[in-house]
């Protein structure tokens, strides 16, 4: 009786000693940060936004001229009407030309045809929720669009840029030697040329869009995550069990992605967050400079661009509304990358 | 001392070969064909033929290379395919309106964004570190595009101290007519991360013994903090300058397209879009060069500010 007690209570115990994952633990660090959690839901608000937005169901029509150019937001109110001085139309009838215009046995078909068409006649808002760009277009629904444009291209760029960095730094430092040092060459020739200019030179040769960009920055910007990811490997494949997953016979490829990776995915992950916040920034600049997306498309970068000469002017909404979504969305992923650093790396805290 | 120079420079020799074969194969395999670029769009396949045999693209791939090689070590990249000037006159005429802006931004980066992060990580903690270290986070997260839009659009047109844009060929006239609202903008925006950044750096220091030991001695605040906790401080801040450094050259390409200064990298710019080919080799190339150059006198710095760094 009192032995099977004392067992049980053994039990309960060896289940509280069991220590709790990386995971667990930083699950449990990141919910008592509540500034990170507040960006974690303003980021995810941001991800069904952005969702809603490529499925169609919301900016759909962003290219649709449905205000005036440039209405101003609602609470301001319309535009005051302008004077105009239109030319008084004339009375009286027309003088008949017929006898010496050229065209004019052709009227009369020109006039049937025409009727097989219909034209409708269709009402431009005077004001719009957020305003409206220089032809009239809705700026909240371009701001989304845009959001969904600056965003995705951010998070592909990311990934692309962590796919090959992981890659790389896994290779380079598992197995070192000649393969580590050509990877190191590698890593310094791309090092040694400045960032931009490297941009600059891939944008030359790769064209312009969407996926140019994301290829462009993924190319570019993988060196930082390579160094980190092989350095990491370098201090665990020397690890007791990575040796004993060798001595039990496991492949290098196993030992690397199914026994070293899942230990250092957190650092991936950290190092993933901060690349997409500065990949996000970049496309907003390359866009500007004309190296960004196409002109059908909108980004953050676009708006911003066409924001400038619309200031001069005094249409400020459209500036407004890109750095609103921009400065929302950025602070929040910041915020959110930093808490993540600190739940994943506690090490790390506070050095910032 | 100077074998050790010897070796950073042979060091630099696998790298550099790297860059050369990297844009010479970007380009040769990428970049379209320059035959077709140069000759535009009404060229007859003759013209393309003549084109093609005064590039050299009829030969093959090594000796293209080579030709490359040759540019490089002589320094004569022909002309810019675009307007016909040659390229080593593109950069003379370029680079003085590049560094009329960008030495005064690095400048005063440094110099103020020094007292503000030292201040900041003396008082680590307070209202006012916390107050700072929130608005530089919100304005981080703001492209500095926003910034110069604004910046250009109150200082210059509505307030008016400063002319928009504009660009003059005397010196004086552009250091202090035209050049300060750029510098202006570039340096507010720069502060915010470069204080982040020196930051974190005097808190490192501040949280060593020896700074603890200074002050048990009763030595006063100031010696603590500008004899030791600076000078020990400044081997990550000179790395960060010289990261730096190699940036002044082509300067800030937002700043120079976006006030109209004809700068080196406005004219990279240009190049990129009208695949002006030769002008971004060349500049790509001798920039790497540049780097590599001021990474090795920011290592030998070292030396000078700290006098226990050994260099091997």
């Amino acid at each position: 009786m009192n032995t099977a007690v004392l067992s049980a209570d053994g039990a309960a115990a060896d289940a509280q000693q069991q220590s709790e994952g990386v995971w667990h633990a930083a699950w449990r660090r990141f919910s008592a940060d509540k500034v990170g959690l507040t960006s974690l839901v303003i980021v995810a608000g941001f991800i069904v936004l952005i969702a809603l937005a490529a499925l169609g169901l919301v900016a759909k029509d962003w290219q649709t001229e449905v205000g005036v150019p440039n209405a101003p937001p609602t609470f301001i109110g319309p535009k005051p009407a302008q004077e105009t001085s239109a030319i008084e139309v004339p009375k009286g009838p027309n003088v008949d030309l017929s006898d010496i215009d050229p065209l004019a046995p052709r009227y009369k078909e020109w006039d049937e045809r025409a009727k097989q068409f219909q034209t409708t006649e269709t009402v431009k808002a005077e004001t719009l929720p957020f305003g409206g760009d220089r032809l009239g277009r809705d700026v909240l629904a371009k701001a989304v669009k845009g959001t969904e444009i600056s965003v995705f291209v951010g998070v592909m760029a990311a990934l692309c840029a962590t796919v090959i960095g992981v890659l790389l730094g896994a290779f380079g430092g598992f197995f070192g030697g000649k393969v580590g040092d050509l990877l190191e060459w590698v890593y310094n020739v791309f090092e040694s040329i400045p960032n931009i200019l490297l941009i600059f030179a891939f944008a030359a040769v790769v064209g312009r869009g969407m996926e140019s960009v994301v290829i462009i920055l993924a190319l570019t910007g993988w060196t930082g995550m390579y160094r980190q990811v092989r350095a990491e490997f370098i201090k665990h494949s020397s690890r007791e069990y990575v040796r004993s997953a060798e001595a039990i016979g496991a492949s290098r490829m196993s030992r690397m992605f199914k026994h070293i990776l899942p230990n250092v995915s957190h650092v991936v992950l950290v190092r993933m967050s901060l690349l997409t916040v500065g990949f996000i920034k970049a496309e907003v600049i390359l866009s500007y400079l004309g190296l960004g997306v196409r002109v059908d498309q909108v980004s953050w970068g676009t708006m911003l661009a066409e924001a400038q000469s619309e200031l001069i002017l005094g249409h400020w909404w459209q500036l407004a509304a890109a750095t609103l979504f921009m400065a929302v969305f950025v602070t929040a992923f910041s915020l959110m990358a930093d808490a993540l650093r600190d739940a994943l790396d506690p090490k790390l805290r506070g050095l910032e | 001392m100077a074998a050790y120079l010897i070796r950073r420079l042979w060091q630099m020799i696998p790298t550099l070969a790297g860059v050369v074969l990297l844009v010479f194969f970007l380009f040769k395999y990428f970049g379209g064909d320059p035959a077709e670029v140069l000759g535009g769009l009404n060229a007859s396949p003759e013209q393309i033929k003549a084109i093609r045999q005064t590039l050299g693209l009829d030969e093959p791939v090594w000796y293209q290379l080579w030709i490359f090689v040759k540019q490089i070590v002589t320094f004569d990249w022909g002309k810019s395919w675009a307007t016909n000037e040659s390229v080593s006159n593109l950069f003379a005429t370029r680079l003085p309106a590049t560094l009329t802006v960008m030495v005064p931004i690095l400048v005063l980066d440094v110099l103020l964004a020094l007292p503000i992060a030292m201040w900041v990580a003396y008082r680590r903690g307070s209202l006012t570190d916390r107050a700072i270290m929130v608005v530089t986070t919100v304005a981080l997260s703001i492209s500095f595009l926003v910034y110069v839009i604004i910046g250009q659009y109150v200082f210059g047109f509505q307030l008016g101290w400063f002319p928009v844009q504009g660009w003059s060929d005397s010196l004086w006239k552009n250091l202090l007519v035209y050049a300060p609202l750029p510098v202006l903008l570039a340096v507010v925006v720069g502060l915010a991360p470069q204080t982040r950044l020196y930051r974190s750096f005097f808190l490192d220091e501040l949280g060593q013994d020896y700074v603890r030991t200074a002050r048990a001695k009763g030595m006063t605040e100031g010696v603590v903090l500008f004899r030791h906790v600076l000078r020990n401080a400044m081997i990550p801040i000179l790395t960060n300058i010289g990261l730096q450094l190699p940036g002044i050259f082509v300067g800030s390409f937002l700043i120079e397209v976006f006030f109209s200064i004809p700068g080196l990298g406005r004219e990279v710019l240009l190049a990129v879009n009208r695949s002006d080919f030769p002008v971004i080799q060349a500049v790509t190339i001798y920039l790497a060069v540049l780097t590599m150059v001021i990474n090795l006198l920011t290592d030998i710095a070292y030396k000078l500010v700290d006098p226990r760094v050994v260099l091997k």
